[in-house]
């Protein structure tokens, strides 16, 4: 057994969570409780982006700690629990593949994401490129958690999950992204959920409803 | 060897067996505080046994012996079970011929006569509920196992001191596969141990009980026996959890009186966290249909899995 | 030469000699069952412990035996060899078919087979080829005797041949078996190279990496196909359950276990030291056998075809195993190897014992009812108490519970495997550890598969009103069926010294011992470098002490009278057995669970119907997907060579003249 330092443990320790917090998401099927971790999520993230400006002293990470707590831990959720309650919208009908089964999916994910993150890992020399891997973990999880749900409020929260994976990527594997792109990325990511949720409105009014099926109506005819 | 430590295990028996009642009375009473109820009396469960031991005992017709050994094994298993789990001492005579997984096999063993037994009978709620049960079990327990092995991967040993010696000492700190685990287990506890996502210990209501169903045709020193060593059960499953992931208070290695002292009211604080931790579990959650019950020991499987392969990929 | 005389592999080709004279002399009076039954067969079961305790004897000598018989081909007189690896697989074969001979001797009747006599001498001589596979020290008598086991165990399946869908599992059965050796032959001579056909040679021989690479996938094909690996597994389910239960068990028990010696022989003996990606060829064929065998035993409504899909997941939990094996030696962990392959060896032990143990009781139920599916028995621990306790203990053993056998071995396995992450190779130490997960939920669904088996035959009400007639077996059955539990119980409580005597393969196949066998002497603790025991003596006696001061206690304090009333109906008055579950109900969370995995058909009962009654019948996918493609382009193939058959003289001398005028130009240009 190697002795980490205390700081390199609890770094370790929120990866994990991160981790487990997308499967969490990729098991869960009522939205409330989604939006609830995706904002756990962001915590977690921001206290992971907090104990590696602390640990570097690189003062930009700081900001984009309190730029995530901000946006992904205080205001999007409530933006989406405001969204949830507007078009009332509480649970996901049966995801398309059922939660054993895109768990294993999860799995083998997981494992392809860490081969994938082997050569990153030996490259990069932070002292968080063991997380490298689950950064890519959590992006694809994500995305399998959008393709294997109907509605789009969860493919929304899906979407904005991966970014927490595309953000803690970039920050392990070199301590973040210039402080100008990360605050593209995230005014991106605002200004999407903003978009999306006037998109919604629109598809229930077309619709009467958010199950995405009925977009496959959309198709022409042939 | 010596003579303490003979009667630190002697003890650990006792104690299990006397406070294992108490705390699933312990549970009632925080479950019905939670729900603005008046809460039973800790010492119900005691009042329960008493009386189960001093009915008559009626067993149908066509009951085999198979039946009336069962409740004598299950219950044996689970004493034998508190003797192995370091819930205040490490050096444990007993724990040299049963490492964690032959702890797993003592439980499966319970859970097979237990379900044997229910068969055994021939009604319809007995055979359901043993086919319930080994739905619940057949994930379960590779779930538990798979929760052990994890924290065994992180000591070098399956053996349950050598776990909880690990991990008391220190010097493993945080340890991000343990998380999974953690999450792992208690959903697991939660399913073996008959408890609300899963079963409701508290109600005979045909379609979803999985226990009682079992337990149905069993009366006076029998049922005693059965509720007892299910209120074992459960307090054996919460030791579990305290000897992978909250070992403070044990007495590590020698074990003196000091040693003793400072155990048995850890455990006592521990178990009444746990209890309370279990009862807010139970309160905000709500029964499940039982053809999801394999879906959640499917994640709790799923998530020990990920603790392992969390622990090969970071290391810790 | 001028070597001593090999004492012990002289005394166990006698035995064997004797298996098939016992054989022969079935045929004076082939009609007498008295003659099989009452002599021939317990003369057999004799032999049989005869043979276990030579071989057990060689094993604890350590010594290598070898011996040339001037028979056999020109140039290639019969090599034989004793060595422990041999040893052990003779020992389980003569422990294990003493009590099935025991068993044997009461269970054959006169019946619409084959007369007794006649299969008398089918079974021996199966015994005494398997033997012969055993000691075969060369290629050409090895493919003997390994022919010699196929036929005669197939004209042991189809004993009852005038039944046709016991003649089809039959030639699945052969069809199957000629496929493996004719793989097993060609991996043979892939290794000689150029030198003789005897082991030896091929030991000696320098292999290209490459082919020795083709000869260890060729191995592994044929003996896997004699083992029942998946995919190649698709034989067992039919010839299990269509053979006598004696059969069965032999097969199940044993011959399969000669596969498991062939692939060990062939790929840590003969091919040297192994390269270590081998192992994960078998490793992972090994863990999807797991699952699959589990899962399909678990739906199951015949009892016999039940026990064929578990002897198939333990066949993969044996395979696991030697990829494990493979895998540590072969990245040089020699310790961990060892340890590896002593949990295989174990489960072979072990696995012979308990499925015997559960063919005969299946047998014998047979025997009692008449009735091989499930959803008809039921109650029968009340009729034939002697088969329903003795089957408990096997059930319980292959259930892998402690303090019986299966738990041994699979304690071996996990050990063993909680060292894959310390492989030197990135991903696979990632992988071998996720195959822990798949062995223990093998082991979970095991529990669920014997629960359903057991529960459903001799628990609960009499399912027809003709099992109250049942009778329980005689007493060479039981004699046979004891002897087999009580294998279980002791290769359970006692894994010391069973340790330390297999310990001496370890050395021979992979140059290494597991440093320490047993703590203090009795508590098991065989894992390298890693301090953690087992003692299931010690758990045994304080679980033992436990109840029986719990018995006492309750009884002297609390010493209420027993009243014997009917089963409690919920106040609806008219319970009968039908509204048990039936083989069906009980694996109805299996089915729902894994649907991708079956193919089901269902029939369902009208609304009116009175008796109703729910059938599923489940095909494994394998047949559509695999076998019947491959079925339907041979036969296109054979067609397309049919047309070189036109039936006229002129067109066949035709041939022989192209033939001839070919092969001269051939000679002419080169």
């Amino acid at each position: 057994m190697t002795h980490l330092p205390l700081d390199q443990q609890l770094l370790d320790s929120c990866a994990a969570l991160l981790l487990l917090l997308s499967f969490a998401m990729l098991s869960q099927r009522r939205i409330v409780t989604l939006v609830n971790l995706y904002a756990l999520q962001g915590a977690v993230l921001a206290a992971a982006t907090l104990l590696l400006a602390w640990r570097t002293g690189e003062d930009h990470l700081y900001l984009s700690a309190a730029l995530t707590l901000a946006l992904k831990v205080a205001f999007l959720p409530w933006l989406l629990h405001r969204l949830i309650r507007r078009l009332d919208v509480y649970w996901d009908t049966e995801p398309l593949l059922n939660v054993s089964g895109t768990m294993l999916a999860g799995l083998v994910i997981v494992v392809f994401a860490f081969a994938l993150a082997q050569p990153i890992t030996r490259l990069a020399d932070t002292a968080t490129r063991s997380a490298v891997g689950i950064a890519i973990s959590v992006v694809l999880l994500a995305f399998l958690m959008m393709i294997t749900r109907r509605k789009a409020m969860s493919q929304v929260i899906g979407f904005l999950s991966m970014e927490n994976g595309v953000f803690f990527g970039a920050m392990s594997a070199s301590y973040g992204m210039p402080m100008v792109v990360e605050l593209g990325v995230a005014l991106d990511v605002l200004v999407a959920v903003l978009v999306l949720g006037v998109f919604f409105f629109q598809i229930r009014e077309r619709f009467e409803s958010l199950d995405l099926h009925h977009l496959e109506s959309l198709k022409e005819h042939d | 060897m010596n003579a303490l430590e003979w009667l630190t295990q002697l003890l650990e028996g006792v104690v299990a067996l006397a406070a294992a009642p108490a705390l699933l009375g312990w549970v009632n009473q925080c479950r019905a505080w939670l729900q603005n109820r008046r809460a039973p009396s800790l010492w119900q469960p005691y009042r329960n046994l008493r009386k189960l031991l001093h009915k008559e005992v009626l067993i149908a017709e066509n009951a085999s012996p198979l039946f009336r050994l069962a409740p004598y094994v299950i219950f044996g298993a689970m004493v034998l079970a508190a003797g192995i789990i370091p819930s205040m001492g490490t050096r444990l005579p007993l724990v040299a011929s049963a490492d964690a997984i032959a702890l797993v096999g003592l439980f499966a063993a319970a859970r097979m006569f237990m379900a044997l037994a229910a068969m055994d009978v021939g009604t319809a709620f007995g055979t359901m509920g043993a086919r319930r049960e080994m739905m619940v079990g057949f994930l379960a327990e590779p779930a538990l196992l798979m929760v052990i092995l994890v924290a065994s991967l992180t000591s070098s040993s399956t053996a349950l001191p050598a776990i909880t010696e690990a991990l008391a000492s220190g010097h493993l700190g945080l340890s991000p596969s343990l998380a999974f685990s953690a999450v792992a287990f208690v959903l697991v506890l939660l399913a073996e141990n008959a408890r609300i996502p899963v079963d409701n210990p508290a109600t005979h209501l045909e379609l979803t009980m999985i226990h009682e169903a079992m337990l149905l045709e069993y009366s006076g020193r029998h049922l005693a026996l059965m509720e007892w060593a299910a209120q074992l059960k459960l307090f054996n499953y919460v030791c579990i959890g305290f000897a992978l992931f909250l070992p403070w208070g044990v007495a590590v290695g020698a074990i003196g009186p000091v040693g003793l002292l400072v155990a048995v009211p850890a455990l006592a604080l521990k178990l009444a966290a746990a209890g309370a931790g279990l009862a807010l579990i139970e309160t905000v959650s709500a029964k499940m249909r039982v053809m999801r019950i394999p879906e959640f020991l499917a994640t709790a499987f799923l998530f020990a899995v990920l603790g392992l392969l969390v622990h090969v990929l970071l290391g810790a | 030469m001028i070597t001593p005389l090999p004492k012990l592999l002289v005394g166990c080709i006698a035995l064997l000699l004797g298996w098939v004279a016992v054989g022969l002399a079935g045929l004076l009076r082939p009609r007498s069952v008295r003659l099989a039954g009452r002599i021939l067969f317990p003369l057999g079961a004799l032999i049989g412990f005869a043979l276990a305790a030579l071989a057990v004897t060689s094993l604890l000598g350590g010594g290598i035996e070898r011996m040339v018989l001037p028979i056999g081909l020109p140039g290639l007189p019969a090599h034989l060899r004793l060595d422990p690896l041999s040893s052990v697989f003779l020992a389980l074969l003569g422990a294990t078919a003493g009590g099935i001979s025991l068993f044997a001797g009461g269970y054959f009747r006169v019946g619409q087979g084959t007369a007794p006599g006649l299969l008398g001498l089918q079974y021996h001589l199966f015994l005494a080829s398997m033997g012969w596979v055993l000691i075969a020290a060369d290629a050409y008598s090895f493919l003997l005797a390994w022919e010699a086991m196929a036929l005669t165990s197939y004209f042991l399946v189809v004993t009852e041949h005038r039944r046709p869908e016991i003649r089809r599992a039959g030639l699945i059965y052969l069809l199957m078996a000629h496929v493996g050796a004719l793989a097993i032959l060609l991996a043979f001579g892939v290794m000689h190279g150029a030198g003789p056909l005897t082991f030896h040679a091929m030991r000696t021989a320098h292999l290209s990496s490459g082919w020795a690479a083709v000869a260890f996938l060729l191995a592994l094909f044929g003996f896997g196909a004699k083992a029942g690996l998946v995919p190649l597994h698709v034989w067992l389910p039919e010839a299990h359950p269509a053979a006598p239960s004696p059969v069965s068990a032999l097969m199940s028990g044993v011959m399969l276990k000669t596969a498991v010696y062939g692939i060990l022989r062939v790929a840590l003996d003969l091919l040297g030291p192994p390269v270590w990606w081998w192992g994960l060829v078998p490793l992972a064929l090994g863990l999807f056998t797991i699952l699959y065998g589990a899962l399909f035993a678990a739906v199951q409504t015949d009892m016999k075809r039940l026990l064929a899909y578990s002897s198939v997941e333990n066949i993969g939990v044996i395979f696991t195993g030697i990829g494990l094996t493979i895998v540590f030696a072969g990245s040089g962990m020699p310790a961990v190897a060892a340890l590896a392959l002593l949990a295989t060896l174990y489960h072979c032990l072990n696995h012979a014992m308990m499925k015997s143990v559960l063919f005969l009781g299946t047998g014998a139920v047979l025997h009692a009812t008449g009735e091989r599916n499930l959803g008809r028995l039921g109650g029968l621990i009340h009729r034939m108490p002697w088969v329903a306790w003795l089957t408990l203990i096997g059930a319980l053993a292959i259930a892998g519970l402690p303090p019986l056998n299966g738990f041994v071995s699979e304690w071996l396995l996990l050990q063993s495997f909680l060292f894959g992450d310390q492989v030197p190779h990135t991903f696979v130490n990632l992988l071998i550890p996720m195959g822990m997960a798949v062995v223990v939920l093998g082991a979970a669904l095991a529990g669920y598969v014997m629960v359903k088996f057991y529960g459903v035959i001799f628990l609960g009400r009499p399912r027809e009103a003709a099992l109250e007639q049942a009778h329980d077996c005689g007493w060479l059955e039981r004699l046979g069926l004891a002897w087999l539990a009580f294998g279980c119980l002791a290769l359970g409580l006692l894994p010391v010294p069973v340790i330390g005597a297999l310990s001496r393969v370890s050395a021979q196949l992979v140059g290494a011992v597991v440093p320490q066998t047993s703590a203090y002497g009795w508590l098991l603790a065989p894992v390298p470098g890693r301090s953690v025991s087992y003692g299931p003596a010690v758990l045994l006696t304080a679980t033992v002490a436990v109840v029986l001061l719990t018995v006492l206690a309750v009884r002297l304090l609390f010493p209420q009278r027993v009243r014997r009333v009917s089963a409690w109906d919920c106040g609806f008055g008219a319970l009968t057995a039908r509204m048990q579950d039936t083989a069906e109900g009980f694996g109805q969370p299996i089915r729902h669970l894994f649907q991708p995995f079956f193919e089901m058909q269902r029939e369902l009962p009208a609304p009116e119907d009175s008796a109703p009654r729910y059938r599923i019948v489940i095909r494994e996918r394998i047949w559509t997907l695999v076998y019947e493609p491959l079925c339907a382009a041979t036969e296109g193939l054979a067609n397309i060579a049919a047309r070189v058959q036109q039936g006229r003289i002129s067109v066949y001398l035709l041939y022989s003249f192209v033939t001839l005028l070919v092969l001269l130009a051939v000679a002419l240009l080169s």
